[in-house]
């Protein structure tokens, strides 16, 4: 069953003075508890691609179906909650929060949510249990490693439950040991909870891993190879 | 809220030494116009203490009229239903009768115009403590037949104790005023104006002196509470006939001090304006960096799923707490110093003393440690900050999130 649905997809940049063609008429689809990868040089349009995947940016034309609703047209507010309950994103630069605490950084999301506290300390404690950060839970980011912050990263992204996540360059700033360490991890979420993840690479342990390979150039979809 | 509040409080101090400055910076404007406020109340205070604890009163009681024209003629007559209602008025805890007038008093060859205030002793001193002012000689008895001299005057007419007070001046209805009196004391009356001019004597012989047998010029009522003078008077007014009497109370008696206490106030609020607006641009530079430092981290916020309503409730949290934070330490800081003053206040001297004293008011400079001298501060930099509060709050709801996640 697919739970997005992506149709004839445009994004163009400075449309009125220098249009820049970031993204052109992409189809695509994907299945719940995928694990892909969409790759390409530089300025092919990944980057862009999931920031609308992620309702982070609207597209020029075409449209995101995500369980069915169309996210383009929903508005602002909608849109932030939207993702707050169906997607979960981990950034190249790991992006938590720096003042809250390890814990905290995961249950930031649920404490959104509006879930009980009994609720978000458990699930909080599993999700660090996941990542390997069960002895990590009340120290800040500043005090973790690079690797140690994007694994809390993706227990932030797991927290909400979400349909899929989103992750932009994950191992771009990790070492070689946690960035396997970490592909390790969302591996295993994939496999034995079924959880979706669409990653933007240039790491070929990342395309390595991934069991569907979307090449982007110049915007346009050049190969969709099922690994 | 509370995770907002945690959220703000932590966001604060995650650049320590700014932090720092700008709550300094708010501790230093708060303490310099808590210390001005206190040094203007304090001033204020001891202005109409002199004139309301040591003359006028809280509240006095006149025949109708007499406020625009101040002559004997226009005294009153003691009346019980007048009696009654002081005696039934819960929040007066003292009032005194009083005739007032003018003559000349002379000693060889000296004259000068002075005010003669004929009082009950007994009931003048509990409204304005004038037995305490005497630095010779002994208080008036109740029916006594010297007077007591103000030492400014005592000293220009070269009489001492025990002397003879000529005076002479117009008695009721024009009848002529004139009589010799013994010094039985010297006081020194706080208000150096007064304190050239005043000749206390009994009510008994001060209305004989004028011809004025059983009229009064007025009742000075003291009250427990200064803030309660507008309800007493009113009370006042209904329970007496008004047709008979009127009832003033000091300001509207003293319109010349009360418009030189506010336009005196007026001058320090432009003062201290410059000065908070100062710290608010200081604030406001604070409130700027923090924000550009943080647009990643906005972005970031708002992509994972907080509504901006959410965001901006955290900044406005934070600004608030810069000034709340600053607000507290300037006015800890402030109490002791302020306390010290209030408790040793400043006696002038040189030409600043002298033109106080042309004023009338005594040369010491008083402090005040009323609350609203801290509060008025606090409110001040609430104000302020809630007025920065909406740079954040405007930043925010321009903020796209694709843009600023790109930063």
């Amino acid at each position: 069953m697919n739970i997005i649905e992506v149709k004839k997809l445009h994004k163009i940049y400075d449309q009125d003075t220098h249009p820049v063609h970031a993204v052109r008429g992409v189809d695509l689809n994907f299945k719940e508890g995928e694990f892909a990868a969409v790759v390409g040089p530089s300025g092919s349009g990944k980057t862009t691609f999931l920031n609308m995947l992620g309702g982070l940016d609207d597209p020029t034309e075409g449209e995101i179906m995500i369980d069915s609703v169309n996210i383009n047209e929903l508005s602002n507010r909608k849109k932030i909650n939207f993702r707050m309950n169906h997607i979960g994103f981990v950034f190249q630069a790991y992006n938590l929060i720096p003042v809250l605490t390890a814990k905290e950084n995961v249950e930031f999301i649920m404490h959104l949510q509006g879930r009980s506290k009994h609720d978000r300390e458990l699930r909080t404690k599993e999700l660090l249990e996941a990542v390997d950060l069960a002895d990590k839970l009340n120290v800040r980011p500043n005090k973790l490693s690079g690797g140690q912050q994007q694994r809390v990263a993706v227990a932030r992204a797991l927290a909400s439950k979400p349909k899929f996540i989103l992750a932009d360059e994950p191992t771009a700033n990790l070492d070689s040991k946690s960035a396997a360490n970490l592909l390790e991890i969302m591996e295993k979420l994939n496999r034995e909870e079924h959880i979706t993840f669409i990653f933007s690479t240039h790491d070929q342990r990342v395309v390595d891993k991934a069991r569907r390979v979307i090449t982007l150039d110049d915007g346009m979809i050049k190969s969709d190879v099922q690994v | 809220m509370k995770t907002y509040m945690k959220l703000a409080w932590r966001n604060l101090w995650r650049n320590k030494r700014r932090t720092i400055i700008t709550v300094s910076s708010i501790f230093i404007a708060v303490l310099l116009s808590a210390l001005m406020k206190s040094m203007q109340e304090g001033s204020y205070d001891g202005m109409v203490d002199m004139a309301v604890k040591f003359y006028s009163g809280a509240i006095q009681v006149h025949k109708d009229g007499y406020w625009e024209n101040q002559r004997l003629n226009n005294s009153l007559r003691i009346n019980d239903s007048l009696i009654d209602a002081l005696e039934s008025s819960d929040h007066i805890n003292f009032y005194t009768p009083r005739i007032e007038s003018f003559s000349l008093a002379s000693s060889e060859n000296l004259t000068k115009g002075v005010m003669v205030l004929g009082i009950d002793p007994e009931r003048e001193n509990q409204v304005t403590k004038v037995k305490s002012k005497l630095v010779e000689g002994v208080y008036l008895d109740q029916n006594d037949e010297g007077v007591l001299l103000s030492a400014g005057l005592a000293k220009y007419l070269k009489l001492n104790l025990n002397d003879t007070l000529v005076m002479l001046g117009q008695g009721y209805h024009g009848v002529s005023a004139a009589g010799k009196f013994p010094i039985r004391g010297i006081i020194k009356h706080p208000n150096p104006e007064f304190n050239k001019m005043l000749v206390f004597m009994s009510i008994g012989q001060c209305q004989m002196f004028y011809s004025a047998e059983g009229l009064l010029t007025s009742f000075v009522i003291m009250v427990d509470d200064y803030a309660k003078i507008p309800k007493i008077q009113h009370s006042l007014i209904k329970s007496i006939n008004t047709n008979e009497y009127e009832v003033m109370n000091w300001e509207e008696m003293q319109p010349v001090l009360v418009q030189q206490i506010e336009s005196d106030r007026q001058t320090a609020v432009i003062f201290k304006g410059i000065l908070y607006l100062v710290i608010a641009f200081g604030i406001l530079g604070t409130i700027m960096m923090m924000m550009s430092e943080r647009k990643r981290e906005f972005g970031v916020v708002i992509a994972v799923g907080m509504q901006k309503f959410k965001l901006k409730t955290v900044v406005f949290l934070e600004t608030i707490l810069i000034g709340f934070v600053g607000t507290i330490v300037g006015v800890i800081g402030s109490l002791p110093v302020i306390w010290y003053f209030y408790k040793n206040p400043i006696p002038l001297s040189g030409k600043s003393a002298d033109a106080i004293i042309e004023y009338g008011f005594e040369p010491v400079m008083y402090f005040s440690m009323a609350p609203s001298v801290f509060l008025n501060q606090a409110i001040t930099i609430f104000v302020f900050t809630a007025v920065i509060a909406i740079y954040p709050i405007y930043y925010l709801g321009r903020l796209k999130v694709i843009n600023a996640l790109r930063s």
